[in-house]
């Protein structure tokens, strides 16, 4: 069976599967019961100065959207950092690191950006035996607003300035975490590399408003008549967060620099996307909110199993793999031609396909009396909308078309010569770009 | 003239060939891959679920079809196969509307349970098919045990044993394994010669030999076997009938129910199966449902089942009730037998009609006679050949929560032992639970 332990800028723990820093690490009675599930590791629950602690709201701090079945796909939340004291917070740590030795503990910290509040508060936290730390510039409400989280995420000099005081006075590896509400990822991340962070880690919720309530007209979730812009996260923010990801990892100047992945994480196969685009680990805070901390078995199994049927033995084997592959668009290759496959068998007869493509595309389904669907190639783009919106996976394939066949479309052949946007003859600034370069 | 269902007496070939062969297909086709993933969403993934309770194995049922849900069909059955090594039998054979699926949250909001039965065939199905057995040996201990008995509760336990590293050596009088898998389910809960491949497959962890055609009880005592063995498991089922106290039971005609499905399970061509245009079930368990339902797939034009008491008290689930009834066969309640009729042969039986009254049964005193050529007898299967020893305590060997029989070194489990209903699913618990406390017994 494939190895999982991980060894993530020399944190290790015995899987890749970490618990980011939420509700699910506020506390020692949780952490414990996530390790006893067998999480590999937790980033604990923002710390703030010492001090009275922040107070949060005492009406609902969370809103969601829902798919069918009343699945949760999105959540948002108007939580702050924890609100229980410091103190507290340390011995819990402290005693949680010695009972689970071989599991990872990272102190998530948020504190003035003033150098004399980061130097105060990191010797304590390194004093727990805690495996780092994580910087958290990226609460998008409450905290922002206070001059901290993504206020500070948004200026890349702030996180620079600050990494540079965790290294400077802390000897644990420093994790930075990255805002999404940002125009331009790497900015920050090069930020924090300059700033001499170990890793990022991305990414933290995106500022969201999930409904309103109609009769009150005030944004839910909805504190005596009125709502505010929450953090987003859940299943639906895994494509923002692989993006972000993978523009990280295919930036020349941050290449290098370790990736902990975080947003919409909830299965094995969400994790070993991260991990294909640049991640050395994963977090997960959204799915254990909906579904508990079992799931990590599945993640553990479902991610083995994978593994061996691809004849991988360790998690680092496919760490970035998929990142050559990430390229910008005007680099794909324009004469690689496909057509939609309509798998008879498979087929159910909703005809889901034909009102997208006939409605909305390129009317290139037929449909027969006896709602027998198929694809006209003389009209098919290979568009992928059919595929997309098809309640039966696997039913509708793109199939490639072979060097010489006849694509019916433009009554062309096809060719297995790579040809790009740069060299096209329909582009005005075309150039003599290399093919492939990029 | 070819037979058909009108022709006289007990007759083979009453229909047309290729009807048997629909007839005796899988009662719930197997879900295809979109079937399983549309069937899988619903689950809610309930915390400490009720599924998982009900199930007398206690397998991780929300992990295992968020495992389907996830693309991990392998996982999912390993999933199910740690808790319940015949998880592909007991997906087919299980009474989930009463386990499982009664308990489903969507059953109890909806009606309309997730389909666990189903899914864990899907799963298993698939690993089934590939080959791989999912576990292997733990280093060998040295200890060698006997199992008596290969059914469901004998190999479960054989299995655990083996895989903790001990040698098991299974006894069967029969000449094949599988106890009621293989000579007793309905055949069209168990198609294409699974029990047989099922115990193929199960057998690939190693260390289990199994001696078939030898009887515990003939030429072999309890004391000689535990004189031989490290710890002794009795899993010899129920292998006994109770007689029928009527007039006229030697008639011909009148036999076991077991016994005609014993024969219709070992069939290699149901045609070729005799059975009687007009056929009565005496009981009113899962034994009469499938003697029934399987008369009349073999092409009887006639079968009623008739129960001494009402329908409430009836042993086999409304939903096996409904599935006699759908394939035609007419079942009468509060009806007891009084007397078998005919010369030589049986032509018909008869019922005085009952009444209940704080849960003692009277006769009405009114009678029915029904045409029969055929009476099947399922009025309750009874402990045989209990070896001298071991304490029987109502009809059963009498076993502690781990399987303990009053002998020392010998457990029990599964229909012959005492606790726990007469089902695959609730063997393969004993048998498991058996084997993982002989193990910490030999080890301590
Ligand atoms: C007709 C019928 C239909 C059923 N349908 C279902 C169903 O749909 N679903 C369900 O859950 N349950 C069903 N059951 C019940 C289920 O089959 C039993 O509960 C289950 O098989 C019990 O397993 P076991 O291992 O205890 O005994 P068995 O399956 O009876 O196996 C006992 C084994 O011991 C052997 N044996 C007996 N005596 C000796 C001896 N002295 N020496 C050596 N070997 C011996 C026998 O040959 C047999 O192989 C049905 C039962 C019957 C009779
Ligand atoms: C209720 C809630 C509170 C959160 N609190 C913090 C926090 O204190 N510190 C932090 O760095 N991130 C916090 N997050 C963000 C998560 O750690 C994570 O980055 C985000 O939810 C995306 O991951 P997910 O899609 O798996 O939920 C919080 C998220 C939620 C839902
Ligand atoms: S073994 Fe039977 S009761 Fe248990 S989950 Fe499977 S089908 Fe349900």
């Amino acid at each position: 069976m494939a190895d999982l332990t991980s060894n993530f800028i020399g944190i290790k723990s015995p899987n890749p599967f970490w618990l980011a820093s939420a509700p699910p690490t506020d506390k020692e009675y949780n952490v414990r019961r996530a390790f006893e599930a067998g999480w590999g590791g937790v980033v604990w629950k923002t710390l703030g100065e010492e001090g009275p602690p922040v107070v949060n709201v005492n009406g609902p701090r969370y809103g969601a959207i829902f798919g069918a079945d009343r699945r949760l796909l999105g959540l948002n939340n108007i939580e702050l950092i924890t609100d229980r004291p410091l103190r507290q917070n340390l011995e819990e740590i402290a005693r949680v690191k010695k009972d689970y030795p071989d599991r990872a503990i990272i102190v998530s910290l948020m504190v003035p950006c003033e150098e004399e509040a980061w130097k105060t508060i990191l010797p304590v936290v390194e004093a727990t035996g805690a495996d780092g730390i994580e910087l958290n510039f990226g609460c998008p409400h409450g905290m922002a607003e206070r001059g901290m989280g993504s206020a500070v995420g948004q200026v890349p000099e702030y996180i620079e300035m600050v990494t540079r005081w965790c290294k400077q006075y802390c000897s644990l590896p420093v994790i930075v975490k990255l805002t999404p509400n940002i125009t331009d990822i790497r900015k920050p991340a090069e930020a924090a590399m300059r700033g001499g962070a170990d890793a990022v880690s991305l990414i933290n919720t995106i500022n969201s408003i999930t409904s309103v309530d109609l009769d009150a007209m005030s944004p839910e979730p909805m504190i005596d008549g009125k709502g505010t812009h929450g953090g987003y996260c859940g299943p639906a923010v895994k494509p923002i967060a692989l993006n972000m990801v993978a523009e990280i990892a295919r930036n020349a100047e941050t290449a290098k620099l370790p990736i902990s992945g975080i947003g919409g994480v909830t299965t094995w196969r969400d994790a070993a996307e991260f991990i294909a685009l640049g991640c050395g680990n994963v977090q997960v805070c959204t799915a254990v909110m909906t579904y508990g901390f079992k799931i990590v078995e599945e993640m553990i199994a479902g991610l083995s199993q994978w593994m061996d049927e691809k004849g991988y033995t360790s998690v680092d084997q496919f760490v970035g793999m998929a990142v050559p592959n990430v390229t910008d668009w005007q680099y794909l290759n324009l004469n690689f031609i496909t057509k939609a496959v309509i798998n008879q068998d498979d087929c159910i007869k909703c005809g889901r396909c034909y009102a997208a493509c006939e409605d909305t595309s390129h009317q290139a389904i037929e449909m027969s009396a006896d709602r027998v669907f198929s694809v006209k190639d003389d009209e098919c783009v290979a568009c992928n909308l059919c595929v997309n919106v098809c309640p039966v996976d696997g039913c509708i394939t793109m199939k490639e078309l072979p060097a010489g066949e006849i694509d019916l479309r433009t009554g062309t052949a096809v060719t297995d010569e790579y040809g790009n946007w740069t060299a096209h003859p329909n582009n005005p600034s075309q150039s003599t770009c290399a093919p492939g370069a990029d | 003239m070819p037979n058909s269902q009108m022709t006289p007496g007990v007759a083979p070939g009453r229909l047309p060939t290729e009807t048997y062969s629909n007839n005796f297909a899988d009662l719930h086709a197997p879900l295809d891959a979109h079937e399983a993933a549309v069937a899988a969403d619903r689950c809610y993934f309930c915390y400490d679920a009720p599924c998982q309770t009900a199930c007398p194995t206690e397998i991780d049922i929300p992990m295992f079809i968020r495992q389907i849900s996830t693309g991990m069909v392998e996982s999912a059955a390993a999933t199910i196969f740690a808790q319940n090594i015949l998880g592909g039998m007991c997906a087919r054979v299980c009474p989930t509307e009463t386990l499982c699926e009664e308990v489903c949250v969507r059953e109890v909001a909806e009606g309309k349970p997730v389909e666990i039965g189903r899914l864990q065939r899907f799963a298993t199905d698939k690993l089934m098919a590939s080959g791989v057995h999912p576990f292997t040996r733990a280093a060998a201990t040295g200890k060698k045990v006997a199992v008596v008995g290969a059914g469901p509760a004998g190999l479960a336990c054989a299995h655990r044993l083996a895989m903790q590293g001990h040698d098991v050596v299974v006894m069967d009088g029969r000449a094949k394994a599988g106890g009621l898998n293989e000579y007793g389910i309905a055949a069209y809960k168990s198609v294409d010669d699974f029990a047989h491949r099922e115990v193929d497959w199960l057998l690939q962890i190693g260390g289990i030999t199994i001696e078939y055609g030898k009887r515990l009880g003939d030429g072999m005592s309890l004391v000689d076997l535990s004189a031989g063995y490290d710890a002794v498991f009795l899993a010899i089922g129920m292998g006994g009938v109770n007689a029928l106290s009527a007039d006229g039971d030697d008639l011909g005609g009148v036999v076991d129910a077991v016994d005609f499905i014993s024969d219709l399970r070992q069939a290699g061509d149901m045609s070729k199966l005799a059975v009687g245009r007009n056929v009565v079930v005496i009981g009113g368990g899962m034994t009469a449902v499938d003697a029934a339902v399987q008369s009349k797939l073999l092409g009887a034009d006639t079968v009623t089942m008739v129960y001494r008491r009402g329908k409430a008290r009836m042993a086999a689930s409304v939903y096996e009730q409904e599935l006699a009834t759908s394939k035609g066969v007419r079942i009468i309640y509060n009806a007891q037998p009084v007397a078998m009729h005919g010369e030589g042969a049986v032509n018909e039986a008869e019922f005085e009609y009952t009444s209940e009254a704080d849960g003692a049964l009277k006769g009405t005193g009114e009678t029915v006679r029904i045409a029969a050529d055929q009476v099947f007898l399922a009025i309750g299967q009874t402990l045989e050949g209990a070896p001298d020893g071991v304490a029987v305590e109502r009809g059963k060997i009498m076993v502690d929560d781990a399987g303990r029989t009053s002998m020392k070194g010998v457990w029990a489990g599964g229909d012959c032992a005492s606790g726990g209903d007469d089902l695959t699913v609730t063997a393969v618990a004993e048998g498991r639970d058996a084997a993982i406390d002989i193990h910490a017994t030999l080890m301590a």
